[in-house]
């Protein structure tokens, strides 16, 4: 018992020092840019550098084009699924869940072959290459948006609800803004903080359609000549990352809160 | 004409007929009990009114208007459902302002409708609580000022109670049934609970496989039942074979033993014939106090303690059926496997279809 217990405790450790110790080396080596002494140097560099604020706002923008559009189309579909077509949940599920089986580099030739040309012509300006990107996240996300928001209406008795609003008086627009959205808040706040973490890192798809005004492909470019540097971007990008994990965990717990038992 | 008519209508799902042929007029002011086993229609006919479910054939005509095809949030009904269907996000008194600010009320009108409902519902502590922070009781009660809110035409309610425990069912439901005289509503109230049926309703609808069977007073279910069906669904009731000897003087043999009948449908059997007859167990009672029309020898097989009431399990020959006296601590009970003599009145033997 107790041998098994200090086993725990070992292994527990080296799944902290396998997770840590990278992190610790590459923010001791980011402290390094000067030869002399441990310094913040790369730090400030990389806040003056105005590039990588640039494309850190605008990915930023594309992740939150991309959580409203997502929205946008998966709220009511999923809604009208849950109230009139529940046979159907199987086969959406199964094809929100392509993009994981489907590599990226896939969908974003994909996405080149058919939008470069007539009929489609997107990817001539800024405006449609833009879209393209937040189509392809859009899609890209979609697994974790339709689950958050499938178990949101789940947690919910969608048809009860609507029924009941329906009989005192409400039409569609009430019932899904007053009732429905309402109650899906903390389930689509997790996934748009999830969604908005994924794109901010993400590289594939960035660096084919938009190359460097994103913030993945950015990341990549400095780490390919300016070490130092690179090294302050990974501990900051880890700390964004963390900050919007403490953030989806903090809604999730509000969320069990003011729902309740039901 | 009626307030409310249901003309003829059915309801297929597919291959299913839910409902066939159900025809009823309500008056003003009627409170009615759909009363069935659970997967005989009731709730469809239910959502039918409602406007959830577009009847197969048949009309639906409120007040003189035809409202088969109205979409439901034009019907101005108000429901209540068996899961409360309380909106999660919203306060109680929010909850019960829902209905009135869809129709875009003054706010003042609706704070005065809003205290008024929770008092009429004892719920007037509860005003800012969320429905998770209430009991299921309470959260009926907000769903029922929810629907009384916007003075529906008609109230609807699916097996309101069937979620909560036995002793607030109770209370509940004398409460629904005085909100309803007070405020002189047309309820519809679903249930497979014939005891609820029978203590809540001016007149009750008793359906099976999706078709009418009896509607009647409670009085009227209770002791004149029409159909086997109605008779042992609605209260306790104890049947046998019996033949007919003399259709005139309604004279039947039970297992050996003779038994007079007041049943009129007797009159149209044949002598020979084999008839189902049905009496309720508190029309038998022990001989020694009142001698009646018939009068039957039986063992004791057992005693059941009911409270008020004492339910005695008796045989005749192959046949048992149970007998209901009132509890009386003064009186003795006879004791099992004893042989006593039991009696009832003619008018208490009903001969069934
Ligand atoms: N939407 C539906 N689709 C298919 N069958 C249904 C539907 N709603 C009800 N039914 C069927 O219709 C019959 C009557 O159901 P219901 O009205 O709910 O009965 P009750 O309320 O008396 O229990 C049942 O056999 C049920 O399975
Ligand atoms: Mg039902």
């Amino acid at each position: 018992m107790r041998k098994a217990t200090l086993w725990n405790w070992f292994w527990i450790l080296l799944g902290l020092l396998y997770f840590f110790l990278p992190l610790l080396a590459t923010f001791h080596f980011s402290l390094r840019a000067r030869k002399e002494a441990l310094s913040l140097l790369a730090y400030q560099q990389m806040i003056e550098d105005t590039r990588i604020w640039q494309a850190l706002l605008y990915s930023i923008q594309i992740g939150l084009l991309t959580i409203g559009l997502g929205l946008l189309l998966m709220v009511p579909t999923v809604y009208w699924v849950h109230l009139r077509a529940r046979y159907l949940r199987p086969m959406i599920e199964f094809f929100s869940l392509l993009p994981f089986v489907i590599p990226a580099i896939v969908l974003v030739f994909g996405l080149i072959r058919i939008y470069s040309g007539d009929p489609f012509p997107l990817t001539n300006t800024y405006a449609g290459t833009d879209f393209l990107l937040i189509a392809g996240y859009v899609v890209l996300t979609l697994p974790y948006l339709y689950r958050a928001i499938d178990a949101g209406m789940t947690a919910i008795d969608v048809a009860t609800l609507t029924e009941a609003a329906q009989s005192l008086g409400a039409g569609w627009g009430t019932i899904l803004f007053r009732v429905i959205v309402p109650n899906l808040r903390s389930a689509m706040l997790g996934a748009a903080f999830l969604i908005l973490a994924i794109v901010l890192g993400e590289f594939t798809i960035a660096s084919f359609i938009v190359g460097l005004r994103a913030f993945g492909p950015v990341i990549w470019q400095v780490g390919q000549n300016r070490a130092y540097e690179a090294s302050a971007l990974v501990i900051f990008s880890f700390l964004l990352t963390w900050i919007l994990m403490a953030l989806i965990n903090f809604v999730a717990r509000r969320a069990v809160v003011t729902s309740g038992p039901r | 004409m009626a307030f409310l008519v249901l003309e003829h209508v059915s309801k297929r799902f597919g291959n299913l007929i839910a409902v066939e042929d159900f025809h009823l007029a309500v008056e003003k002011g009627e409170f009615i009990s759909l009363l069935g086993p659970s997967g005989c229609g009731k709730t469809t006919v239910l959502r039918m009114i409602a406007g959830f479910e577009l009847p197969t054939t048949g009309r639906i005509i409120l007040e003189g208007e035809d409202i088969t095809r109205v979409p439901p949030n034009r019907r101005n009904i108000g429901m209540v459902f068996q899961s409360y269907a309380l909106f999660p996000n919203m306060t109680v008194a929010q909850n019960i302002a829902f209905g009135m600010r869809v129709r875009r009320e003054p706010e003042h009108r609706i704070r005065e409708r809003v205290d008024e409902l929770l008092a009429l519902v004892h719920l007037e502590d509860k005003r800012n609580s969320y429905p998770h922070q209430l009991s299921g009781g309470q959260q009926q009660r907000v769903a029922l000022a929810r629907a009384l809110a916007i003075r529906p035409r008609l109230l609807l309610l699916d097996e309101p109670l069937s979620a909560l425990d036995a002793k607030i069912r109770v209370t509940l439901r004398s409460e629904i049934r005085a909100i309803q005289r007070q405020l002189g509503i047309t309820v519809i109230y679903v249930t497979h609970d014939q005891e609820e049926a029978l203590s809540i309703s001016d007149r009750i609808v008793v359906m099976r496989a999706g078709k009418i069977e009896q509607v009647g007073t409670p009085f009227q279910i209770y002791n004149f039942p029409q159909t086997s069906f109605v008779a042992s669904f609605v209260g306790m009731l104890n049947t046998a074979e019996a033949e007919v000897l003399d259709p005139q003087q309604g004279l039947l043999q039970l297992d050996g033993a003779h038994l007079l009948s007041a049943d009129p449908g007797l009159r149209r059997r044949k002598p020979g014939e084999r008839v189902r007859l049905s009496i309720r167990p508190e029309r038998i009672s022990l001989a020694g106090e009142q001698l009646k029309d018939n009068l039957l020898q039986a063992r004791v097989e057992d005693i059941t303690f009911l409270g008020a009431v004492v339910r005695i399990q008796l045989r005749l020959g192959n046949t048992l059926f149970y007998m209901d006296t009132f509890n009386n601590p003064h009186l003795a009970l006879p004791t099992i496997g004893s042989t006593v003599q039991v009696t009832c009145s003619k008018e208490a033997v009903m001969v069934l279809e």
